[in-house]
């Protein structure tokens, strides 16, 4: 447990804290430490386990079992190209596999540089508008193989924006 | 009541999973004891469903024939067939119920889930190809330990039943203690067999020398058809012997010498003010457990080896030397009940200038298929005694180290007669006796002091005694603990308790067969002619030949050992 700084371990017992009344916290607690930090690795569960006496193993296996929680830390911007029937039938798997050439990754992988982690979902509910791909929680209808390029293009502009305007604040 | 229950109390076996049900899987969802009941939709699982007043329930019909027989084929479908190489063979619960419903091979032949086997543990075997996902070891870790190393990881087809990060038993805080073997209705999980050592042995000629647990008499017999209880301790000797083994040893010596050992460390502790309360140290799963979890506490843990690495190194260094063997030749195996016996005897401390004690460790499963490989008929083997050459020679005390409480009350025994000069009358302190997990009491008057102690085995009720030491509340002076519920008769490495193989035991067996165990020992323990320790004649001179003193300079060197704790989940190169 040796790698994780005292004040990340201080801040994941104050998030077991919070539901301490609760009879099943175990959610919560994880929903909390995934937004806070982007991951859960096998240090922070053994935190968790300790406060909540939950096996490192059952909590693990919650981890593994819901894709929003993640081991691993995620890109600047999480792509979810949704693989559900509607979305399949309507080309997604085409979809994520220029996504994955372009990035030069594999679903489930995040780029070098930290940018851009790719990400196959279940239905997402969007069906009406397959296929579906959503980036940061920001939904892009009916895709097409030919708009994957672009796509990756603004996610760049928008980084140099808000460069931009750091600079200007500055 | 499930419709099960009520099948079995009205005469009827569904085919199912259940051998090994008792609490310890109630999800009903490997769906084979599938049955049709009036005012039910569908088929039934009996595992899970009540019965209730003036219900049919119909268990030859044709859809529930069909449908029992495609659960057991889908879970045939994901499973590694090759049963002629599974050390689980002829008590394997898959098997047994793929026989009973017919099922074909390969009906639903499709893709099979990616599978490797752990064999990084000296322990245990983990074999995810033979995994059907039911969750008994899930359950048995947490229940017998409130551990919970196994868990279920991932989703759909990529689930696997393992330590988080799907890691190896090595390198996650298991304890090894083997439990989780006993409930796995498959060759899943299984020990690591050393079997292939001792042949290896024999081939270069190595004087090779057994020695035997006092708990695998107890329950040695089961694998060859006697009832659940029947010591079968002369079949036994006589069996290993015909094995090929150089000598063949009791460890119930060495347990009365831990007891002299182990005594001594005691009166040294409550008399100069030692550490208190002193913990037993005889069982290398709470050992194990110690080291990951309770690191602070290790001063408490009685210094002394395990009964069969103290034999192991008289052997090497006292038989040897008296029989002009070099101690490198000598091959010494024991034969345990246990599974967390592997790891110990790897253990750096557990060796005496470079020599380890021990070099093999069989569970009394293995010994059992070593009996049978070789052509025996067991029940037919003449009763023999033990090998009993400059050592072997035991007493009562040393019989009852296989039962939780025993080795209190074999130590007891001992400090009482060198506190008081009396031998403690009645010679049995039933206070101190069981045959379950859980926690027991008791407080012997010495001299007008009185000794509290404790006994506790499972992790569970362990971790009750050790968090009131750390809270500074703890009241006992001695306390016992053992890894297995029950000790060492319900050890990882005894014969598997499953009903459906067991025609002839009472139904309520898995409720029973630790208290039929423990009496098989208990009643050995009765019929000895010396019950105490300190009379065992050999062992007296044992320490005027060789060791000296209890706690003595060659005491201290051979038969005591040193703990140091451990992170749970290391560094995974």
């Amino acid at each position: 447990m040796g790698g994780l700084k005292a004040d990340a371990v201080a801040k994941i017992r104050e998030i077991c804290g919070r539901y301490k009344d609760e009879k099943t916290p175990l959610m919560m607690i994880l929903s909390d430490i995934q937004n806070e930090y982007g991951y859960i690795p096998l240090d922070v569960q053994e935190i968790v386990s300790e406060e909540t006496g939950i096996s490192v193993a059952e909590i693990y296996g919650v981890v593994t079992f819901y894709s929003f929680f993640s081991l691993e830390p995620k890109g600047r911007f999480v792509i979810g190209c949704c693989l559900g029937t509607a979305c399949y039938v309507k080309g997604a798997q085409q979809v994520i596999d220029k996504f994955s050439e372009e990035l030069k990754i594999q679903p489930g992988q995040t780029t070098e540089d930290g940018m851009f982690t790719l990400d196959a979902l279940r239905c997402i509910g969007a069906c009406g508008i397959a296929p579906a791909v959503s980036i940061n929680g920001k939904v892009y209808p009916k895709m097409t193989v030919s708009q994957v390029r672009e796509i990756i293009a603004q996610q760049y502009l928008i980084v140099e924006k808000e460069k931009e305007k750091e600079g200007v604040t500055a | 009541m499930t419709i099960l229950e009520a099948a079995k109390a009205c005469g009827y076996e569904i085919p199912s999973l259940c051998s090994f049900n008792h609490g310890e899987c109630n999800q009903g969802s490997c769906r084979v004891c599938l049955v049709e009941a009036t005012g039910a939709r569908g088929l039934v699982a009996s595992c899970v469903y009540p019965v209730s007043e003036g219900m049919e329930i119909r268990i030859g019909s044709p859809a529930a024939v069909d449908a029992r027989r495609h659960s057991v084929e889908l879970l045939l479908s994901n499973h590694n067939k090759n049963c002629q190489q599974c050390d689980k063979n002829g008590h394997c619960e898959l098997l047994y119920v793929a026989q009973l419903t017919g099922a074909r091979d390969d009906a639903f032949a499709g893709e099979h889930s990616e599978t490797f086997i752990d064999r990084l543990a000296p322990s245990l075997v983990r074999d995810t190809s033979k995994c059907i996902l039911c969750g008994r070891c899930v359950e048995r870790c947490k229940n017998a330990h409130g551990l919970g190393i196994l868990g279920f990881e991932n989703r759909g087809f990529n689930v696997v039943v393992s330590p988080a990060e799907n890691r190896s038993f090595a390198d996650s805080p298991c304890i090894q203690c083997g439990q989780c073997v006993n409930v796995c209705p498959t060759g899943a999980l299984m020990e690591h067999s050393e079997i292939d050592k001792i042949d290896a042995a024999f081939r270069a000629g190595k004087h090779v020398i057994a020695q035997a647990a006092p708990a695998v008499r107890a329950a040695l017999g089961e694998e060859f058809g006697y009832p659940i209880g029947t010591p079968v301790t002369g079949k036994m000797a006589a069996a290993m012997r015909r094995l090929g083994f150089e000598r063949v040893y009791d460890v119930n010596f060495g347990a009365d010498l831990t007891i002299m050992e182990e005594g001594t460390e005691l009166l040294k502790r409550l008399t100069e003010g030692g550490v208190l309360p002193m913990i037993t140290s005889c069982s290398p799963g709470w050992i194990n457990y110690a080291e990951y979890n309770y690191g602070d506490l290790l001063p408490h843990l009685s210094s002394c080896k395990s009964p069969h690495q103290m034999q192991g190194a008289i052997i090497k260094h006292w038989w040897a030397q008296q029989n002009g063997i070099d101690p490198k030749d000598v091959f010494v195996v024991s034969v345990m009940p246990c599974v967390a016996k592997k790891f110990e005897k790897e253990r750096d401390q557990e060796k005496v200038d470079g020599i380890p004690d021990v070099d093999a460790v069989i569970t009394t499963r293995e010994l059992a298929r070593m009996i049978r490989r070789n052509g025996m008929l067991f029940r037919r083997l003449p009763d023999e005694p033990w090998d009993q050459d400059i050592m072997g020679d035991y007493t009562g005390a040393g019989v009852i180290f296989g039962v939780t409480g025993g080795v209190m009350e074999a130590a007891l025994r001992t400090v009482y007669y060198k506190l008081t000069g009396k031998e403690h009358d009645p010679i049995d302190l039933t206070a101190v006796r069981g045959h379950e997990a859980g926690i027991r009491e008791a407080s012997i008057d010495i001299n007008g002091t009185t000794v509290n102690v404790a006994i506790a085995s499972g992790m569970k009720s362990a971790k009750v005694l050790l968090d009131e030491i750390r809270a500074g509340k703890s009241k006992y002076q001695f306390i016992e603990i053992m890894g297995c519920p029950g000790g060492c008769i319900n050890g990882g490495g005894q014969p598997y308790v499953r009903p459906v193989f067991l025609p002839d035991e009472d139904d309520d067996i898995l409720d029973t067969y630790k208290e039929k165990r423990a009496k098989a020992l208990y009643s050995e323990d009765e019929r000895q002619a010396v019950r105490q320790s300190h009379n065992n004649p050999q062992i007296i001179e044992l320490y005027e030949k060789f060791l000296g003193e209890p706690n003595g300079h060659l005491s201290h060197k051979l038969l005591h050992t040193s703990y140091a704790a451990r992170e749970g989940f290391n560094e995974v190169k």
